[in-house]
């Protein structure tokens, strides 16, 4: 019991979905129980065991100056340290904050500003410590979840993919939405992981699984701006779960600051 | 016993978000009692402005994590309501399939890894499983059940992807529903077998006058659709919501805090009150077995809301099989036609944790202009302390640690979601000096 190695999961400014994903991963959940010990896990049990702990999950985002103090010690207890979700590595939808102001949001939501405590920001964990693994997603997948505990377990890298969301829609025989259908779709910016479900529904990506790597959004976004798309349209895309990772952000302020153009050669000027 | 003393929980456990409680006892004496919610605020109201209409269900849905589908069915109402957009009939069954789904998949996280521990002497599911693996995957299996269900509709279980103002993006492929009948009928067994297992809990004798309220309508037990009808006899349509409801902001709180007009009295939403109010309208299985499971109805006793809860799991696999086997053919369109404008509109539907209510005004820029969510637990915060301040008489006897965990059970009574209610809960039971820190991480 005492050599297993010890699991903790930490929330932070997020709506529970992701740490709900080990809860839902209802075929493995007993086995994962059985293989880690789950040492601090306040949404599924009262038992709480004093770090340090083998591998720490972070669930949300960095809003408030105590949460801001309580991820260093997080990071001192944690070996290897996961941040799990959009929320933990972008930001979240919160972070539509750190491009507003913060006291008229506090005004317009709480009739005692005063008693309200937040940052005027909302930042990823690794924003503020070395983070060692991060499992993207809004929420994350929980095969993903299952399939980074069993790696870490046996000490290899977790294998998550690398290429878009539109490799899932091949894969899947999604006939895509942005070609026919002229919709302004986030697929070709976006990391896969969620198989390209809204295309499957016949609807855009709006990249809950935020910047694949290497992922060009302003050149997509002028794209889809020089074939008939409401710029305004475009920001509000770009700024959702995953608005505040670098490449959307990047994207959507030049989209906020004016006219996308292209040249000749499709690049953007 | 010292004259004075504390009980507190600065971090609840097996509940959603963050929160903690405090109790100062003077004697026998309940001092105070506050729920603190230290849940981050995440400003859902103040970023909503300025969004599309189309986006408001993918937004909203990210307050919790656990009942998204709350979140986008009283936004789609209310929205479809100020756009004046009528749903074909078709439109509505598939929509309370899917919130169906929803109570499916969070009850059972709730009776069977988060709550049923309590009765049973365990600090977690996961510690319950190694003597009761039977039970344990019994509730695991329901949740699954209630996730695929989920899935097929929403194309996800966390944030579905399907809802949209006016019905749904692409109507749900009748042969995987089909193929779903089978685990909804094993379900539909399970769910009796889960009530059978908690009401045979040994419930304490403990009961409060409570205002009880949610939606009731004459032809169903309440999802989307209803009055707003209280236990001291409110009957009022939801646009009349915010004349009778209001929402505080108490010092201790990121959440909101509601309360019933004229006199501000605290009030509960929920399972309790729902099958309270609408006994009437379960449908005729989960009725039969709520009449024979040994408990009076309507019943004032807040431990019995794990019966409650068990009950409308009953309710939801009937309803979800009814539906299944009656869907026919895919509705087409999948959507009704929505022509943006300008205007105002609210809704309610009853989220597993009880009344959600929303209100939404859309401006000249077609963009929304205003957002008001009043979640079910700030509803039933200022219940949770009343509770407790009624409670905790009855527990002091105990040493410090028990009366604490006692207090910890009574909330989670109620299956509150914190992070919903940020727009909720610190449990601390002080017989003394006030420690105001957390100590956890």
């Amino acid at each position: 019991m005492a050599d297993k190695p010890t699991l903790a999961v930490f929330k932070f400014a997020s709506c529970d979905g992701c740490q709900l994903s080990l809860l839902d991963a209802e075929d493995e959940l007993l086995a994962v129980a059985g293989a880690v010990e789950i040492a601090y896990f306040l949404e599924a049990r009262t038992r709480q065991l004093d770090g340090p702990y083998d591998v720490g999950l972070v669930e949300g985002s960095v809003t408030t100056e105590h949460d801001r103090q309580r991820i260093q010690e997080i990071r001192r207890q944690c070996k290897f340290l996961v941040s799990i979700g959009a929320c933990a590595t972008a930001g979240g939808i919160q972070a539509l904050r750190n491009w507003a102001d913060v006291d008229e949001f506090i005004t317009h939501v709480y009739a005692h500003p005063d008693y309200i405590n937040t940052l005027d920001s909302s930042t990823s964990i690794a924003e503020h410590v070395t983070v060692d693994f991060e499992l993207r997603g809004c929420p994350i997948n929980k095969n993903q979840l299952v399939e980074l505990i069993a790696s870490l377990l046996h000490g290899s890298k977790p294998k998550v993919p690398a290429y878009s969301v539109c490799i899932e829609c091949k894969r899947r025989g999604t006939v895509c939405v942005a070609v026919a259908q002229g919709i302004a779709c986030l697929g070709p910016v976006t990391q896969a992981g969620c198989g390209a479900i809204c295309p499957a529904f016949n609807r855009e990506c709006f990249g809950c699984y935020g910047p694949k790597e290497q992922s060009n959004p302003i050149s997509l976004a002028t794209h889809y701006a020089a074939t008939g798309s409401d710029r305004p349209h475009l920001v509000r895309l770009l700024r959702n779960f995953n608005g505040h990772a670098p490449e959307f952000r990047e994207a959507s302020d030049l989209a906020q600051a004016g006219p996308l153009q292209v040249d000749g050669d499709h690049r953007v000027q | 016993m010292p004259a004075n003393r504390t009980f507190e929980v600065k971090a609840l456990s097996r509940v959603e978000g963050e929160g903690a409680l405090y109790v100062k006892l003077e004697g026998d004496r309940v001092s105070h009692v506050e729920l603190n919610i230290y849940e981050p605020p995440r400003f859902y109201e103040g970023f909503l402005r300025g969004r599309e209409v189309r986006e408001v269900s993918d937004i909203v849905a990210r307050i919790c994590g656990i009942c998204p589908v709350a979140y986008q069915m009283s936004a789609s109402h209310a929205l479809e309501k100020a756009l004046g957009v009528d749903v074909s009939p078709a439109i509505r069954t598939l929509r309370r399939l899917l919130y169906c789904g929803e109570w499916i998949e969070s009850h059972a996280l709730h009776v069977y890894l988060l709550h049923a521990p309590d009765f049973l002497g365990y600090e977690s599911g996961i510690s319950m499983a190694a003597d009761h693996k039977e039970a344990v995957e019994r509730g695991l299996r329901m949740k699954k059940i209630g996730n695929e269900l989920l899935e097929i509709l929403g194309g996800r279980a966390i944030h579905p992807i399907n809802v949209a103002v006016g019905g749904f993006y692409r109507a749900p492929n009748k042969q995987k529903l089909r193929g779903l009948l089978p685990d909804l009928e094993w379900g539909l067994q399970a769910s009796i077998e889960t009530l059978d297992l908690v009401s045979s809990f040994d419930f304490p004798a403990w009961e409060h006058e409570y205002e009880l309220v949610s939606l009731q309508h004459a032809d169903e037990y309440p999802l989307n659709h209803g009055q707003v009808v209280s236990s001291g006899g409110l009957r009022i349509d939801v646009e009349d919501y915010e004349n009778h409801f209001q929402e505080r902001h108490l010092p201790q709180s990121t959440a909101l805090h509601s309360v019933m007009l004229p006199e501000e009295k605290s009030y509960l939403v929920g399972p309790l009150a729902r099958l309270n109010l609408c006994f009437d309208q379960l449908p005729a299985t989960a009725r039969e077995h709520a009449e024979r499971c040994g408990i009076d109805w309507p019943s004032h006793n807040n431990f019995h809301s794990i019966v409650a809860r068990a009950i409308e799991l009953i309710a939801a696999f009937e309803e979800a099989i009814e539906i299944v086997r009656a869907y026919q053919a895919e509705p087409s369109p999948s959507r009704a036609v929505v022509e943006l404008r300008p205007g105002v509109g609210c809704h309610a539907t009853e989220a597993p944790r009880g009344l959600l209510y929303h209100r939404y005004e859309i401006g000249e820029d077609h963009l929304i202009a205003h957002a008001k969510i009043v979640p079910p637990t700030s509803q039933n915060q200022g219940q949770i302390e009343a509770d407790l301040r009624n409670y905790v008489p009855s527990v002091t006897h105990l040493d410090d640690q028990a009366a604490t965990q006692k207090c910890e059970h009574l909330i989670r009574n109620y299956d509150p979601c914190i992070s919903c209610a940020t727009h909720f809960l610190t449990l601390t039971l002080d017989r003394g000096e006030r420690t105001a820190e957390r100590s956890t991480l």
